[in-house]
């Protein structure tokens, strides 16, 4: 029986592993969010200055699913993300928006015009508050909302191709029928 | 070409250290002598080869050779001298060949200094150091290879995160490192002495400085990034329980629990399981606090590089080390033969309280470290344990353990008189008693808790120098023979003194700092002047320019005592272009009671700036007896019971003679 006891600290190790393993194929970047299955926060923001895109307004939501993807010039991982949110421009269900979040109007301005600009509109949130409102935890983010302008999905950080396929899309897919 | 070079060599090494295990463990198991005669050089080998692999990646850092896939990801042809060659390391591929590097330079200490190591002994140690080698380099190899080239290549770097671009940070995780693999060395004379089946003395003595010398660079590694946070971040804090921390702290407990364990196996010979135990447990800690960072498990402010596409390696081969250790130790322990048992009230018995407390201790940061993990795995929820959780059970932990320790020392072995060590702290008692109305004189509106923390350090502090006096019979005997006592202690007896005093020291700091802290958050035109903790701080210019590879925004704010100017703090934001990130550069004027600490933040709409003053007391006691513990760690490895040769075992070959002490 006292030899038993010697299997204590082995045992807890199984169940440490056990417990990483069924933790390793999940995604830290899927942070909960207040506002899933709410309305959106309402706003009405201005396009950017001398950019020939309308701005961005919570009643822009209405009658159909859009993405909203918040971007800055001056954020790296969102250089690395842009080409998927052009691919997701390419689809005609679905309206892709832009929060062009605390940034300069040239700076953004001179940003999209190296990269393309996806956006059919972009809110210019200088100030940060309607990223405020949105729970913008780190620039990029993603959030999915339907025709109701109900959040319904949300992505911290760069996308990438995986998240694409897995998680965005199908939440699109979702909202369409 | 000198890319390739190193790649070669980690090749090379990765074949050098299965060797190195086979020969080891196979040569002293089945009694080949040339067999574990070979492991020592193949240690050696090992050492050659990750050292021009490392060297080979330095190099490709210091010239910015940006077809290096790593280089381009990590660096810039900007970026100051300093960080290019701390960006070896400032990135995953990179620290883990670090790692590897370190621990061949261990195996290789083995292998020359072993020379009074039972042969059979030497070449399991050996052997098992090869093993680790051998899962670091194939991990490396497979999932992380630092030579990876780029095709074609870019005309420049994407630099180095910019917070990481600091000198705290440069020698944060080499040290921290240094500290980890210093763990091995206990681990793989642990997993020896379980195969053989005996642990004795002499095994003790040679465990002993390999954990002095791991638990003081651990202890520097996590005080350096502590610091860093203090002054980096510009939040005042520097310790934040974030799991990323926790990693590096719970190796550090479980290494003290292991350096006072070991005192009781060399002078008792007993706690020879308990012993063995925890020093798997300490290097467990040490991989989980390698890989934890890394492998995206859990979710933290410091992962800056996470990849799960090399959490199924990294699972694994903790499954196989820490698992296959511990399914050793529930097979082979039991035959131990355990030392007798022992008074409660005795040296020993301190220690073994010691050991207890240290080790719940472990296990609540364990627990509320993984504790979010768990949860999400069973409910799904996901949850954050924060610094509450902490307070509410480490903090308590450690109260007893700090009364504890002042009376440790003053134990017989065996059995202790623990009413003549109580008359004999009557001082420190006084001294609390002192401390604790000083306080409440000076700052009555703070926590009663705080009272609390200062009456313990001035008792733990007192008890320990009450220790030292009565080994140098200070006031009992004329000064210079008291003096020349203490001149002829053995330098472990500096090292308790150091290191028990440093813990003192340390926890003044911590609580004076948690609990009276001054924080002042405004907006500030340019010529207005702001009280903090009876300092007049005015705002008196903000200037931009330009730094080595950042544009920065400077404040001078002129600080005032008593109507004259004391000192002129000028912090700094930096924006660093190419990473495209922000840095904050408090400023920090200490004194003995604590620090002034400003942050210049953004203009606001009207024109002013927006200002953080923070008077942070007793800071600086945090990491001067951080220090202190370190230094008495170190003199304690100075100490020539380690340096020479461990009295040799009964063995039927004459041994040869131990080295001469120096």
């Amino acid at each position: 029986m006292r030899k038993l006891l010697y299997f204590i600290p082995a045992l807890i190790m199984a169940g440490l592993g056990a417990a990483f393993y069924l933790q390793l194929g999940k995604d830290a970047s899927v942070v909960p969010s207040a506002l899933i299955d709410r309305a959106a926060p309402e706003f009405a923001l201005d396009p950017i200055e001398g950019h020939d895109r309308p701005g961005l307004a919570s009643a822009d939501f209405r009658g159909q699913v859009t993405v909203v993807n918040v971007f800055a010039s001056w954020c790296l991982p969102c250089r690395a993300e842009h080409p998927l949110v052009m691919a997701l421009a390419e689809r005609d269900d679905i309206q892709v928006a832009g929060l062009n979040y605390k940034d300069k109007p040239e700076d953004a301005r001179r940003w999209l015009a190296e990269l393309g600009d996806p956006y059919d509109r972009i809110g210019a949130d200088q100030t940060g508050r309607v990223g405020i409102d949105f729970g913008v935890y780190g620039v990029p983010e993603t959030f999915v909302i339907d025709r109701n302008g109900v959040v319904r999905f949300k992505h911290v950080g760069p996308l990438t191709e995986e998240h694409v396929r897995k998680s965005i899309l199908p939440a699109i897919e979702a909202l369409q029928k | 070409m000198i890319p390739e070079l190193g790649n070669f060599a980690l090749a090379l090494a990765l074949i050098v250290s299965f060797v190195m295990t086979g020969a080891g463990l196979a040569g002293a198991q089945m009694g080949n002598a040339a067999w574990m005669v070979a492991a020592r050089p193949a240690a050696i080998a090992l050492f050659g080869l990750s050292s021009i692999a490392f060297a080979a990646l330095t190099w490709a850092f210091v010239v910015s050779d940006f077809s290096v896939s790593n280089v381009a990801a990590n660096s810039h042809s900007l970026k100051p001298m300093l960080y290019k060659v701390s960006g070896v390391w400032g990135n995953h591929e990179g620290s883990m060949l670090l790692w590897v590097l370190m621990l061949s330079l261990f195996g290789a200490a083995v292998a020359v200094l072993g020379d009074n190591l039972p042969p059979g002994l030497r070449a399991r140690v050996l052997g098992v150091q090869g093993g680790i080698a051998f899962g670091f380099l194939l991990f490396i190899l497979l999932t992380s290879n630092p030579f990876d080239r780029l095709d074609p290549a870019p005309l420049d770097g994407q630099g180095l995160n910019p917070l990481l671009q600091d000198p705290g940070l440069a020698f944060h995780p080499p040290m921290l490192y240094l500290g980890y693999v210093g763990l091995s060395v206990t681990f793989c004379f642990a997993i020896a002495a379980l195969i053989e089946g005996k642990v004795d003395a002499a095994w003790a003595r040679w465990v002993r400085p390999w954990t002095l010398a791991a638990w003081s660079s651990l202890t520097l590694g996590i005080a350096l990034g502590s610091w860093w946070a203090y002054y980096e971040l510009g939040w005042g804090g520097w310790w934040f329980w974030d799991p990323v921390e926790n990693a590096s702290f719970m190796p550090w407990l479980a290494a003290t629990a292991l350096l006072h364990s070991a005192i009781v196996v060399e002078k008792r010979d007993a706690l020879k399981t308990w012993t063995v135990l925890l020093a798997i447990i300490a290097f467990s800690f040490s991989l989980l606090g390698t890989f934890l960072v890394r492998s995206g498990v859990l979710t933290s402010v410091h992962a800056f590089a996470t990849d799960p596409a090399r959490g199924l390696y990294i699972l694994l081969f903790l499954l196989a080390v820490i698992g296959g250790s511990l399914t050793l130790f529930a097979i082979r322990a039991p035959a131990m033969k355990s030392g007798g048992l022992f008074a409660p009230v005795s040296r020993e018995g301190a220690l073994v309280l010691n050991n207890l407390l240290l080790s719940t201790a472990l296990a609540t940061v364990l627990l509320g470290t993984l504790y979010p993990l768990f949860l999400e795995v069973v409910s799904g929820d996901k949850v954050s344990v924060g610094p509450p959780f902490f307070n509410a059970t480490f903090v308590p932990l450690m109260i007893p353990l700090i009364i504890a320790m002042a009376a440790g020392p003053l134990m017989g072995w065996k059995r202790g008189d623990l009413a003549g060590v109580l008359s004999r702290l009557k001082v420190a008692g006084i001294a609390v008693g002192i401390a604790i109305a000083v306080t409440w004189w000076a700052q009555s509106d703070g926590p009663p808790l705080a009272l609390l923390g200062i009456g313990l350090a001035a008792w733990l502090f007192v008890g320990t120098l009450i220790e030292f006096a009565e080994r140098t019979r200070l006031f009992r005997v004329p000064l210079s023979n008291s003096l020349r006592r203490a001149a002829g202690l053995p330098r472990s007896a500096w090292g308790l003194l150091l290191g028990h005093a440093g813990v003192a020291i340390l926890v003044a700091g911590v609580t004076g700092s948690s609990a009276w802290t001054v924080e002042k958050i405004q907006a500030m035109a340019i010529g207005e002047a702001i009280d903090v903790a009876g300092y007049s701080f005015t705002l008196d210019a903000v200037t931009e320019g330009q730094g080595p590879n950042y544009q920065y925004r400077r404040a001078a704010f002129t600080v005032r005592h008593d109507g004259k100017v004391y000192d002129v703090l000028e912090p700094e934001k930096r924006f660093f272009p190419v990473e495209r990130n922000e840095t904050t550069e408090a400023a920090i004027r200490s004194t003995f009671l604590g620090d002034l600490y400003a942050v210049i933040g953004d203009e606001t709409p009207q024109g002013t700036w927006v200002t953080r003053i923070y008077f942070n007391p007793l800071v600086p006691w945090i990491w001067a007896g951080c220090l202190i513990m370190v230094a008495g760690g170190l003199v304690s490895l100075s100490d020539r019971r380690l340096r020479i040769g461990a009295p040799q075992r009964k063995r039927a070959t004459p041994s040869p003679a131990p080295a001469p002490a120096e």
